[in-house]
């Protein structure tokens, strides 16, 4: 179960981008990952822990989303691109050759955050002008 | 009133993990030492072709071990034993080494010795096929071990392992007499997934193969003498993709 260890990392990648870009505690909705298929990472594990691991957390109600992106291999004779089975053949189906080059599916990527920032009472003449009586 | 934000990361999941292990490395060069990460399923033979090959390089080499296991020494005494220093690393639970742990290691090891007087540390990684694939400690190489037992599809089924490791030995090679396994299809599925492997057939027990694992060993280090190497380029790869 080594995603309790990836989400560790998550964790500790977050944090930084907190701390480098963002003053006040954000709001997270929502942190987008790319994860290849050719990666040792079970997508469905990865949600469990950061689940567990964000509770009382400022990532707290924080939803993981997950694109898992396939593994594309190159052949090295023809340049065609080819989907290799995981699990079973990679060699390349048009001139079976070795899977040498990987086009996409090594991918273990933070894409992008969806956040909000607490509500800041600006100093404006919208507000609601309390009456008098 | 909440602004809803989105900001483009693209940071690598494992990018904590990914800085310690450059930190490690960037010791390994200072002390001008080779690290190899040494990974395999349990039982594989990690421990026993450590010993052979920890007496075999000894009079050539001064080299130390970091060894990794859940819960016991009892690995660590083996390699003791043959007369390099060893420093256990207990993982517990965990079922692999990070970098951090490897760093760990590293303090230990300087409590006994002047790393700087080393030249090959070995790391040997908790016996895994999945999770060691995925966490650098720093090595400079990465050795993969298969056991002629452990079945032909093995490559296939793990193939992060296979495709990330420099060297892949197949080992055992003594029993293949009395076993129904073709040696020949677990280097074709090796190949499969990972052309530029160099994959050498070893039996610790008979020493068949021990003379040109050693061969490559030597090469790995003098190459390393030379310029300091980088981490293979498939695991460039990776990591430019993320």
């Amino acid at each position: 179960m080594h995603e309790v260890d990836m989400t560790k990392c998550l964790l500790l990648s977050m944090q930084e981008w907190r701390q480098q870009h963002q003053p006040q505690t954000p709001v997270v909705d929502r942190v987008h990952l790319q994860v290849g298929e050719f990666t040792c990472v079970e997508p469905d594990q990865l949600v469990f822990t950061w689940g567990a691991a964000v509770q009382g957390s400022w990532l707290d109600g924080a939803e993981l989303v997950i694109e898992t992106v396939p593994l594309v291999g190159r052949c090295t004779r023809c340049d065609g691109t080819y989907s290799p089975s995981v699990e079973q053949a990679y060699r390349s189906p048009c001139c079976d050759q070795p899977m040498e080059q990987i086009v996409s599916g090594r991918e273990l990527r933070i894409r992008s955050v969806d956040y909000s920032l607490p509500h800041v009472a600006p100093a404006s003449s919208d507000q609601p002008v309390p009456t008098t009586t | 009133m909440h602004l809803p934000l989105q900001d483009t990361i693209g940071l690598n999941l494992l990018a904590a993990n990914q800085h310690q292990a450059e930190h490690n490395r960037e010791h390994f060069e200072a002390w001008q030492l080779l690290c190899l990460n040494v990974m395999s399923s349990p039982g594989a033979g990690k421990t026993s072709l450590l010993e052979r090959s920890l007496a075999a390089l000894a009079p050539e080499f001064a080299m130390a071990v970091l060894e990794g296991d859940m819960t016991t020494q009892l690995d660590a005494d083996r390699l003791e034993a043959v007369g390099v220093p060893v420093v256990p690393i207990t993982t517990g639970r965990a079922c692999h080494l990070d970098a951090a742990m490897v760093s760990g290691g590293l303090k230990l090891l300087r409590q006994r010795i002047d790393p700087s007087s080393l030249d090959i540390l070995w790391v040997e990684n908790v016996g895994n096929l999945v999770c060691p694939a995925e966490f650098e400690v720093g090595e400079h190489r990465k050795v993969a071990l298969l056991s002629v037992t452990e079945g032909d599809d093995k490559p296939l089924k793990y193939p992060v392992m296979f495709r990330e490791a420099d060297c892949v030995l197949i080992t055992k090679t003594d029993l293949l007499p009395y076993l129904p396994v073709d040696v020949e299809r677990i280097e074709e599925h090796i190949h499969q997934v990972n052309p530029r492997a160099t994959v050498i057939r070893v039996s610790a027990s008979s020493g068949e193969g021990l003379e040109a694992w050693h061969g490559w060993l030597r090469q790995q280090w003098q190459a390393q003498r030379v310029q300091p190497l980088s981490p293979a380029e498939s695991r460039q790869t990776a990591i430019a993709l993320a």
